[in-house]
């Protein structure tokens, strides 16, 4: 109001706001010289800011979205020119290691450590989840690091199994078998799993009950040989686990097995191509291969 | 008296004050807020997105009410090293349906923008059950109990009606056979009718191939839990939108 006296201060000499409580005033200093001074900065500066960058939106009818500033600038453009960067700095080692063979890989020193550090990482990130760190798997989860493989161990059926996954429906040239289940779907009663279970214990070499393993045989010959063979030492071609080597992906107990037969297991493994580029697959197969089992 | 000294007669009026604060504060959001609204690039254009399929929904609806969001973010932030984990950021077109969104920054646990498809039902059915079974070192809470609720979808009509009315194209069609689809995607190998109708349904709203996943998410054929929800919608996310399609450079998409 125009008409407000102004009241000094005696002690200070500085104007208050002219309010009064309980007779204590409060002095009305101007802000700080330095403080005012950067606050009509920043106001300059988004003047500025507003004409180098995207800043202010059409209205509507306008057509154009927005005005795209000097720069041009775009946090999406940019994201992409950084991956890209990434990637052209790979790109001499990458494209060498997506055609070289494994005999190659392992004669060049600088390659090899190449696909193992990318693997590493990738594997970390993607596939440690499930195979745990180091390929140690878990139950239900095959352990990567030892010699026994469902599928294939070379570093060509490796890298097939990444791309296409195992029983991956969406991918027709996925890995896949099926085990029935032969419980849940009534293919065989009770007492007939139950036997079988002794005549798996006993192939695996374990102690078992001899009359169930006799009457089990006949049932072992016509249900399940075609997959796991007459010996039961497994199909690599068929992804049909060897049940006599003391390895079990889902547990080796009795009441497991009991429960494999049941209900069958078909694991599933998700295809990555498409999710991870050619380099990163190829690193990964180079990884996994190098864990402890890879095969020639 | 310059114009900078005049504040005080602004400061000294309470109502002159108030006009002004309204006025600035008007400034910033029809500046920031209004153009939303109009802009043909808010949402960009893409193939592929479709609204959540019943069975999904119910499990966005586990998602949140379990408080997932409070460790889990579903925003890939365009920053190349996040790019490079997870895959391509996050668009808004991936969260148009999202009644509320997902995005965050905040990440307890990994962001799970693009987690669908990742892993395998049985590794999301062992890892929501005791993440420490899988991921050693995990501090997530386990979700055992979800595999033993039985899901609640009597009313999963009403939830895609109050969708739509928030602008999210259910047709009468998903609505009137909304129960059937949520059992169907739940139970394979049960009824094909039903599937086929439940994949031609979501096929049609979102014009590609293979975005409905059938699956007995949980392993448990005897009945529909709240994992099956919650796993059939985590395997969904961040993969309706078709990148092959996607033209990111275009200046529409520019941000």
């Amino acid at each position: 109001m125009t008409d407000h006296k102004r009241d000094i201060d005696e002690v200070s000499g500085v104007e208050t706001t002219g309010h009064s409580w309980d007779g204590i005033k409060e002095l009305n200093n101007p802000l700080p010289r330095w403080w005012l001074y950067i606050f009509y900065g920043t106001i300059v500066w988004a003047i500025g800011y507003m004409i180098v960058m995207p800043a202010i939106p059409a209205l509507p009818g306008m057509g154009m979205n927005n005005t795209l500033g000097i720069s041009g600038h775009s946090d999406r453009a940019a994201v992409a020119e950084k991956v890209q960067e990434l990637h052209t700095e790979r790109a001499a080692a990458a494209s060498r290691l997506v055609t070289a063979s494994l005999s190659e890989i392992e004669n060049d020193m600088s390659l090899q450590q190449f696909a193992l550090a990318m693997g590493e990482s990738a594997f970390g990130d993607n596939c440690a989840t499930c195979h745990g760190a180091g390929g140690r798997g878990a139950k239900g989860y095959p352990m990567l690091a030892d010699d026994i493989w469902l599928w294939d161990g070379t570093l060509d059926g490796i890298e097939y199994t990444l791309r296409h996954g195992i029983r991956h429906t969406e991918d027709p040239d996925t890995r896949r078998n099926t085990m029935p289940a032969y419980g849940r779907d009534g293919i065989l009663t009770p007492r007939e799993i139950d036997d079988l279970v002794q005549y798996v214990l006993n192939i695996s070499g374990r102690e078992a009950d001899q009359a169930a393993v006799n009457r089990a045989a006949p049932i072992f010959a016509t249900q399940c040989v075609t997959c796991h063979g007459a010996d039961g030492k497994g199909n690599r071609e068929l992804g049909a686990p060897n049940l006599t080597d003391h390895e079990w992906l889902f547990g080796g107990e009795p009441r497991d097995i009991r429960q494999t037969i049941y209900s069958a297991r078909n694991a599933h493994m998700p295809a990555w191509q498409g999710r991870l580029d050619d380099p990163t697959i190829k690193a990964l197969a180079v990884y996994v291969h190098s864990l402890g089992g890879g095969e020639k | 008296m310059s114009i900078m000294d005049k504040h005080g007669k602004l400061e000294r009026h309470s109502l002159l004050l108030t006009v002004g604060i309204l006025v600035v504060v008007s400034i910033g959001g029809l500046v920031e807020i209004a153009p939303l609204f109009y802009l043909e690039n808010t949402i960009e254009k893409v193939q592929g997105m479709r609204p959540y399929t019943p069975l999904e929904l119910k499990g966005r609806n586990v998602y949140i009410r379990e408080g997932c969001y409070t460790c889990h973010s579903q925003m890939v932030r365009p920053l190349r090293d996040e790019v490079e984990r997870y895959g391509h950021y996050s668009l808004a077109a991936e969260s148009m349906y999202d009644h509320p969104f997902q995005w965050g920054s905040k990440r307890t646990g990994p962001d799970l923008a693009r987690v669908g498809g990742k892993y395998s039902d049985e590794w999301h059915l062992d890892h929501l059950k005791d993440p420490k079974s899988v991921v050693p070192d995990s501090i997530m809470p386990p979700y055992a109990f979800l595999a033993k609720k039985k899901l609640k979808y009597d009313d999963i009509e009403d939830h895609l009606k109050a969708l739509r009315l928030a602008g999210v194209p259910y047709t009468d069609d998903m609505i009137a056979n909304a129960k059937a689809d949520l059992v169907a995607q739940a139970s394979p190998n049960a009824d094909f009718d039903a599937e086929d109708a439940l994949v031609a349904r979501y096929t049609e709203a979102s014009g590609r191939e293979g975005t409905v996943k059938i699956s007995d998410f949980d392993h448990n054929p005897k009945e529909i839990t709240e994992m099956d929800a919650l796993i059939a919608y985590l395997q969904m996310t961040g993969t309706l939108v078709d990148f092959s399609t996607y033209e990111a450079n275009d200046i529409s998409n520019r941000r």
